[in-house]
């Protein structure tokens, strides 16, 4: 085999030229008292090329029913498309809004069945008159499980001891939304992936409140 | 019945001209041939009760049950042609089972109604086909309380409080009109479903019959399924009494 000649130049050229465009990502849900509290990063990469600084990854489903997309930005955003069309039949079929678990369940499926092509990490929380707020979490290989709390992305590695020593059940929802902004400003602060501003989206009974901190409002620890 | 040998009754897809389709028609009459069945649905829960009618005493006793379980917490009971019915269960619980499975969850039951009616319905359009002799009785428990189903061969179907289906329909809704259905428990609703069974039921021309009770309430955890052996021995002869006292009345008024 004659040897490989790699063009360096022509390399860093083909990173942003040619890499797909993934959400490299943190992304973030958090069950409290009376509903749920999405979180996301705002950066959309291309190879190391920010493609979106401004990327709102927290994609609606149903009015009571959103999720977090991390992985590959086109896959997640046709399964979501793909479900929200699924869920907005099935209401009407039902004559009221789906539960949330049902809409994980959707997601799963997909997920599941075509785990092979998929590169898709997500996070479908929302709430429903059964079960009040609720987290599912999807993520890559298809599997479903609902959790109080949940994070995801390729930053969310750097805050699982965060998350893990300050998560509260039955948080106050200004507590909770506290809770969801330190963890993502900490994640964005360490992984190169993820940054830009953080965008919340707060889940009641009453519908969904949105959010936004930029990137100078972000809460600041030892480092300054 | 001027509709015999007009030809209009030959064919589910073909109206009469005075709008009827007969063959709907003659498929409810296959339904009053078979014997009673009522559905109560009371405060915690519903009972379903069934008059099934012995054909030969060389029968085993158990067999050819008149009511089914569809999911955990679905039960079905039904009138009519037995081998038509089981088609219907059958696809109730495919129905329920798939929507378990792409749904994550229990089937609702007003869903079930819907999908089920939509299919009995079908079989009243085509001329390959003949619509189904059978009415079922669907019954649930669910977050918001105990609910109740009655699908027609026509397709049609309504929620109730209280219904009978096959030969004695009449007679056992006016029994099931003199209760206060929503202020009573299942406890209580099994003996006065096995007293109007008992009741409805016509000695001179069916001779032999067995009860079947089954309920789906908080006392069965929100599970169909049958009645408890010493719930139904109480049951039963409750209503045996309650036909004796009502026989000994009948001869004190001679």
């Amino acid at each position: 085999m004659p040897p490989v000649i790699t063009d360096l130049a022509m390399n860093t050229e083909s990173d942003w030229m040619n890499a797909a465009h993934s959400t490299g990502t943190t992304i973030m849900a958090a069950e409290f008292d009376g509903g749920v509290i999405i979180g996301a990063d705002s950066r959309t990469t291309t190879g190391s090329y920010i493609a979106n600084r401004v990327t709102d990854k927290l994609t609606k489903v149903t009015s009571h029913i959103y999720c977090c997309r991390s992985g590959s930005a086109a896959d997640t955003q046709a399964i979501a498309d793909i479900v929200a069309y699924h869920l907005n039949f099935h209401g009407m079929e039902l004559g009221e809004e789906p539960l949330v678990e049902t809409g994980a369940s959707v997601f799963r499926e997909l997920c599941y069945n075509y785990r092979d092509s998929l590169m898709a990490g997500i996070l479908v929380a929302g709430w429903d008159k059964r079960k009040g707020g609720q987290v599912y979490s999807i993520p890559i290989g298809g599997m479903c499980v609902r959790q109080q709390v949940s994070i995801g992305g390729s930053g969310s590695s750097y805050i699982y001891g965060f998350v893990d020593a300050n998560y509260k059940s039955n948080m106050s929802k200004d507590d909770c939304v506290k809770f969801v902004t330190s963890a993502l400003a900490l994640a964005m602060s360490r992984d190169g992936s993820s940054g830009g501003v953080v965008r919340l989206g707060i889940i009641t009974e009453d519908g969904i409140e949105r959010k936004v901190v930029l990137g100078n409002e972000l809460p600041k620890f030892f480092e300054d | 019945m001027s509709s015999i040998g007009t030809g209009y009754d030959l064919s589910a897809s073909q109206f009469s001209p005075d709008g009827r389709v007969f063959q709907v028609e003659y498929a409810m009459k296959a339904v009053e041939n078979s014997g009673t069945v009522i559905g109560l649905r009371g405060k915690d829960g519903v009972v379903l009760a069934a008059e099934k009618l012995v054909m030969s005493k060389l029968h085993e006793p158990g067999t050819n049950k008149r009511i089914f379980n569809i999911d955990k917490h679905v039960g079905m009971a039904f009138s009519g042609l037995i081998a038509d019915a089981r088609q219907i269960v059958d696809i109730a619980r495919r129905e329920a089972a798939n929507y378990r499975s792409q749904y994550g969850v229990s089937i609702p039951l007003n869903y079930l109604n819907d999908r089920v009616s939509m299919y009995m319905h079908a079989y009243t359009l085509y001329s390959a086909v003949r619509p189904y002799g059978c009415s079922v009785i669907l019954a649930s428990f669910e977050e918001n309380g105990p609910l109740m189903y009655t699908i027609d061969p026509s397709g049609v179907s309504y929620g109730y409080h209280g219904c009978a289906i096959g030969k004695a329909k009449q007679s056992a809704k006016t029994e099931i009109e003199k209760l206060k259905l929503r202020t009573m428990t299942c406890r209580e609703l099994v003996k006065e479903a096995a007293k109007i069974i008992y009741l409805v039921h016509d000695e001179l021309k069916d001779k032999n019959f067995e009860l079947e009770l089954s309920w789906i309430c908080e006392e069965s955890r929100g599970v169909h399924e049958k009645v408890p052996e010493s719930v139904f021995a109480e049951a039963e002869k409750a209503a045996k009494q309650a036909m004796e006292a009502d026989s000994d009345s009948d001869t004190e008024d001679m």
